[in-house]
């Protein structure tokens, strides 16, 4: 069983070498840093303040996208997304906390590609949770953890990022 | 059932949008926010999203519109819906098919939602009441009784510019009596927590029950303006009033016509508004009207965030499903 008690700050510096290792095996040059509401937000924003980037970070809100929205609605609260520069032909680093089913990804490069048509997308995400229902990977994650089906793990923040691994009954 | 209770499910949630009198504050803001989020696309590379794709709107006008009509279509297709826009003055229903009989073949043509205008008060009602239950109406104007997505474009143009409602003085000037936009604007400024609301007009434009609305009345311009932040002017409906109670535009331009003379004793940075057309020179002057202080433009965009907000709600509560998740 994985441990409750994750180094958030950790992953985060494991994503930064991985991240760098994958730029420079790709050769991408001064990329874009986009993140997913919320929680992907928040673990964007330390490594576009580790990369010191000089355009400003994107924020990509995907309700709008979602594949759930003819049986759930729409979520309560949408923070408007906002892509401060134009994305056509840049590279771009699409950052989330968890990945788990694929779902959220696919909605994101959905939104993403009605802003413009990026060079390349690269996937960073703070936790590998496997359980995947689409065909979608991450390139760089900060750790993988095999969780079973009944187990839940959400990162709170923004200040201090930490996660948590509940099991329910 | 009561007017607006036709308007939630048994989750409270909304699924028809009739009239803002009835509805919390809670609901009327989530309308606003959900604005703000579709505000955006409009500005993008490609202005849509995916959330009604699949789905059919149907605009069923009994009375001609031009901005509203064409603000809703252009609501629905950047939800991604199709939009079919039926002129009914041209349709079957002038060669005597019943309502009920158009509406029934829109629904076997699986039309999901309707927009619906009519000359008539209290026809967008009637029309939820006979759809079937996984098909949505919203209300684009009846008679003289509502215009809720009008009233909150204008709420959402005066949050824009002034975010706190409880401080705001607003004035609602000229034709109250035939205005379906003053009603409207009223309930939803008072559920919004405006305790200032006052309504500027000669008595034969102010219908009687006004003062129970919970709104000041004033017959003289220069005092019903002093101070306020907002002032909405309303189109004189001369195709409604008999020439015998009012005098002539001129006459009219004189007494309740918005000058930037007039607009000097409303506050410095008040915003001016109106749910146009506008007829110049009879309820505004063109100065005003084209003016630093008009937002009149402005309504008419945030006109299609507001109509993209009320859509994706309605179409976004299944037929006796459970409470959205998260």
């Amino acid at each position: 069983m994985p441990e409750n008690n994750i180094d958030v700050q950790q992953l985060i510096r494991n994503m930064k070498a991985g991240l760098d290792q994958y730029l420079q095996e790709h050769n991408r040059k001064n990329p874009l840093f986009i993140g997913i509401h919320t929680g992907g937000v928040w673990v964007a924003q330390q490594l576009h303040n580790l990369y010191c980037a000089s355009l400003p970070l994107g924020k990509l809100n995907i309700a709008f996208y979602r594949d759930d929205f003819s049986r759930i609605g729409l979520h309560p609260r949408v923070t408007p997304s906002s892509l401060p520069f134009d994305v056509s032909d840049r590279h771009v680093i699409l950052i989330d906390d968890v990945l788990f089913t694929g779902r959220t990804v696919r909605a994101a490069m959905n939104e993403l590609f009605d802003y413009g048509r990026a060079a390349s997308i690269c996937l960073a995400v703070l936790v590998d949770r496997g359980g995947r229902e689409l065909p979608i990977q991450a390139d760089v994650a900060g750790k993988h953890l095999d969780l079973e089906a009944n187990q839940h793990v959400k990162l709170s923040g923004p200040e201090p990022l930490a996660l948590e691994i509940t099991t329910a009954e | 059932m009561t007017s607006h209770s036709i308007q939630l499910d048994q989750h409270g949630r909304l699924i028809h949008f009739l009239t803002t009198e009835g509805l919390s504050r809670q609901i009327l803001t989530s309308i606003l926010d959900y604005a703000e989020s579709f505000a955006g696309v409009g500005g993008r590379a490609i202005k849509k999203v995916p959330l009604l794709r699949g789905k059919t709107v149907a605009n069923l006008f009994f009375e001609s519109s031009t901005r509203t009509r064409t603000t809703f279509e252009l609501a629905a297709k950047r939800l991604s819906a199709d939009v079919l826009n039926i002129n009914i003055a041209m349709s079957a229903t002038s060669k005597g098919e019943a309502l009920q009989d158009t509406l029934h073949t829109l629904e076997a043509m699986h039309c999901d939602l309707f927009v619906v205008r009519h000359g008539n008060s209290g026809a967008a009602h009637f029309i939820a009441g006979q759809v079937a239950d996984n098909v949505r109406v919203i209300n684009a104007g009846d008679g003289r009784h509502a215009h809720p997505t009008q009233a909150m474009l204008d709420m959402f143009t005066i949050r824009r510019h002034k975010p706190d409602f409880e401080s705001l003085r607003i004035a609602i000037v000229g034709d109250i009596a035939h205005s379906r936009v003053a009603r409207s604007n009223i309930h939803a400024l008072n559920t919004l927590g405006v305790s200032d609301i006052r309504v500027i007009a000669p008595k034969a434009l102010i219908p009687e029950d006004v003062e129970s609305l919970g709104v000041q009345v004033f017959h003289d311009l220069n005092e019903g303006l002093r101070d306020v932040d907002v002032i909405t002017m309303l189109r004189l409906q001369r195709e409604r009033i008999s020439n015998a109670v009012l005098p002539s535009e001129e006459e009219y331009f004189q007494c309740y016509g918005l000058t930037e003379a007039r607009l000097s004793v409303a506050s410095p940075d008040a915003i001016v508004m109106h749910p146009g057309p506008i007829n110049r020179g009879i309820e505004i002057d063109s100065q005003v009207a084209d003016g630093e202080r008009s937002v009149i433009l402005q309504q008419v965009s945030h006109g299609i965030a507001i109509r993209m907000a009320v859509m994706a709600m309605v179409m976004g509560v299944a037929p006796g499903d459970g409470m959205v998740g998260e």
